[in-house]
């Protein structure tokens, strides 16, 4: 009983602030403290005439949508890969793709900033963001990938080979339909991670910034602070949703699969 | 003979195992052949390495006179029947059946109508509709079936496909694989561990031990004759006790222990032996227990039961024989009037030199 009271306790310290968002996100007044001044919806009318948000988030959907696109890609490419019996050095080649996991992100972030502009001398931009959100990325989708690849019965490429479909179309007309799912869900879930990463974005981003780095200049200036919350706001919506149909569309991989659900990633 | 398949000097190595060690071996046009043994034993990669799914490391196989090497499994002329079955859990029946007409030129109506007709053959006209992932483990095996058999293949290559389903099932699904291979005439290579299904379905058999043969012949001849002792306890049961030969020629003399000297002709050493001490081999059901009142003129030896196991129709009893070292297996069947005997009986066991097999060591 006691224990339940500890956990409750500790969700409620851990989630509270959340729940403070949307609160004073339509709070009538600048000053973000209780008590609440009245109900506006004001804050979120000043997000759609600020220019330099709109470019903030257009920056945040361009490496987001390429972040989880590539990362996507090159993690089919790696869980295919991993699937396979062994090849020479497979160990180590995936052990150092699922690196980025346990990296601190400063240090990506600081280590590609040097080598970008110190050694190479490139200019920094959305794609050297994009490049290391792919980094960043690629374990999550990896994770997400190998499940789906798992619950695959290898003989179904191999029976679609022997129909007469080559390899690459037995991969096309087999294993893609049964992996969609874990693709789906490994597109939303590196989407999600890439939308409210700040270090990284904040380190290398050039002139424009991302939609993260945008709300913490925001944060200057006490006048705007409700403004953000009505971004934020957005945000949590938007991450619930989107990590939920990940999850919905893993659970049914399984189910197509036939598989039971072992734990799985979220 | 009409040969189709030849394999010769096969060998496979994973790293250092050695999975296949020099296999050679003919397959005949239209005949139903199977590759039978102890898991492990190299039948399946024998089978895959047929499909195009493993390379050997070292020798050559040629289907219908064609060499296959580095021809892909797609271009060959064999369609597999997976253990598994890999039915496409996306797919429908219909489409799980006609996927391999997907680079067929024919019409969109003549390939409905060639599924159609597929479905109809393994009992199955009127699912083409139904979700693949619906059907049962029985439906599953006719939908691979059919999957494989549309596309008219020279070699229908099964992979274990009946360990999955329960027995009654896999007795019914023998006797319509055996229907069906007659009907469409295609060459059938099973792959089983059972020797059962093995000897009820096959037209000939070969038995592998180890990623060798151990012995390529008919069920009868695999049963009453197998050439050593590995194939004589592994296909059905057999009690074996110690002989010495003593006078070989077209008529061999065995000193058989416990029972007693006796000539049997040459043609029960299938596997050769030579002078000196051999093992004997009595199948259960060619010995029998000689009731009260009953009289033959075979040769008869005294024995006590040890165990009697009852089977319904049949019973096995484990009867012990002076200078037998195991209690010998005896199969009897249950007809009217025979008394199922108590452990501890005395009992009188009768024998025939005719059903002895001379097997060397």
């Amino acid at each position: 009983m006691t224990l339940r009271f500890y956990a409750v306790a500790y969700l409620i310290f851990l989630y509270a602030p959340i729940a403070l968002l949307p609160i004073f996100a339509f709070n009538d007044g600048t000053i973000i403290a209780f008590p609440l001044q009245g109900f506006t919806t004001q804050w979120f009318g000043e997000l759609r005439t600020t220019p330099a948000l709109h470019e903030a988030v257009k920056n945040s959907l361009i490496i987001a949508v390429s972040s989880a696109v590539i990362a996507t890609l090159l993690g089919i490419c790696a869980a295919r890969a991993g699937q396979m019996e062994t090849f020479p050095g497979k160990g180590g080649v995936i052990g150092f793709i699922m690196l980025p996991l346990v990296l601190p992100e400063i240090i990506v972030a600081v280590s590609l900033l040097v080598v970008i502009v110190r050694v190479m001398g490139l200019p920094l931009g959305n794609w050297t963001i994009i490049l290391a959100h792919v980094l960043i990325c690629m374990p999550f989708c990896i994770a997400v990938l190998n499940g789906a690849f798992a619950g695959l019965d290898k003989s179904m490429e191999e029976a679609a080979m022997d129909l007469g479909q080559s390899r690459w179309g037995a991969f096309r007309l087999v294993t893609l339909p049964l992996i969609a799912p874990g693709i789906v869900s490994s597109l939303l879930i590196s989407f999600t991670i890439s939308l409210d990463e700040f270090i990284i974005a904040f380190f290398l981003s050039g002139n424009s910034p991302t939609m993260p780095v945008y709300i913490w200049g925001l944060l200057r200036f006490p006048e705007k602070l409700p403004v953000v919350m009505a971004l934020g706001t957005i945000l949590v919506a938007l991450s619930i949703v989107l990590l939920t149909i990940a999850e919905t569309m893993r659970r049914r991989g399984l189910r197509r699969a036939g598989l039971k659900d072992t734990g799985g990633f979220l | 003979m009409n040969e189709l398949i030849r394999l010769r000097g096969i060998h496979k190595f994973y790293g250092d195992f050695h999975a296949l060690k020099g296999i050679n071996l003919t397959i005949r046009k239209g005949e139903f052949f199977s590759l039978l043994g102890p898991s492990g034993c190299g039948k399946t990669t024998l089978l895959r390495t047929i499909a195009g799914f493993e390379d050997p490391t070292e020798g050559t196989l040629s289907i219908d006179g064609r060499d296959m090497r580095r021809v892909p499994a797609n271009e060959r002329p064999t369609n597999m029947v997976f253990q598994s079955y890999a039915i496409f859990p996306h797919l429908s029946v219909a489409e799980n059946v006609g996927f391999g007409l997907r680079k067929d030129p024919r019409s969109k109506d003549e390939k409905t109508r060639a599924v159609g007709r597929a479905l109809e053959m393994v009992g199955l006209a009127g699912y083409g509709t139904r979700r693949a992932t619906a059907l049962s483990g029985g439906q599953r095996q006719r939908v691979a079936l059919a999957r494989a058999l549309i596309l008219e293949p020279k070699v229908l290559l099964l992979d274990e496909p009946l360990s999955a389903l329960d027995k009654k099932m896999r007795e019914q699904m023998q006797v319509e694989l055996i229907r069906l291979q007659r009907h469409v005439g295609i060459t059938f290579i099973l792959v089983t561990h059972d020797q059962e299904e093995a000897l009820v379905m096959s037209d000939r058999i070969a038995v592998m031990f180890e990623g060798e043969i151990g012995q390529l012949a008919d069920p009868e001849t695999l049963y009453r004759r197998p050439v050593s002792k590995k194939v004589a306890s592994f296909i059905g049961m057999m009690n074996f006790l110690d002989g010495r030969v003593t006078a070989e020629g077209p008529s061999i003399a065995v000193e058989v222990a416990g029972l007693g000297r006796c000539e049997v002709p040459a043609e029960q050493a299938p596997g050769g032996i030579s002078a000196g001490a051999i093992t004997v081999g009595i199948r259960p059901e060619t010995l029998a227990i000689l009731y009260e009142g009953e009289t033959t003129d075979r040769r008869v030896v005294d024995g006590v039961v040890d165990e009697v196991v009852y089977y319904g129709d049949m019973t096995y009893y484990d009867v012990r024989v002076d200078g037998v070292e195991k209690p010998l297996t005896i199969s009897m069947k249950n007809l009217i009037g025979r008394p199922v005997l108590d452990v501890g009986a005395a009992t009188r066991v009768v024998w025939d030199a005719r059903s002895l097999v001379l097997l060397a060591g």
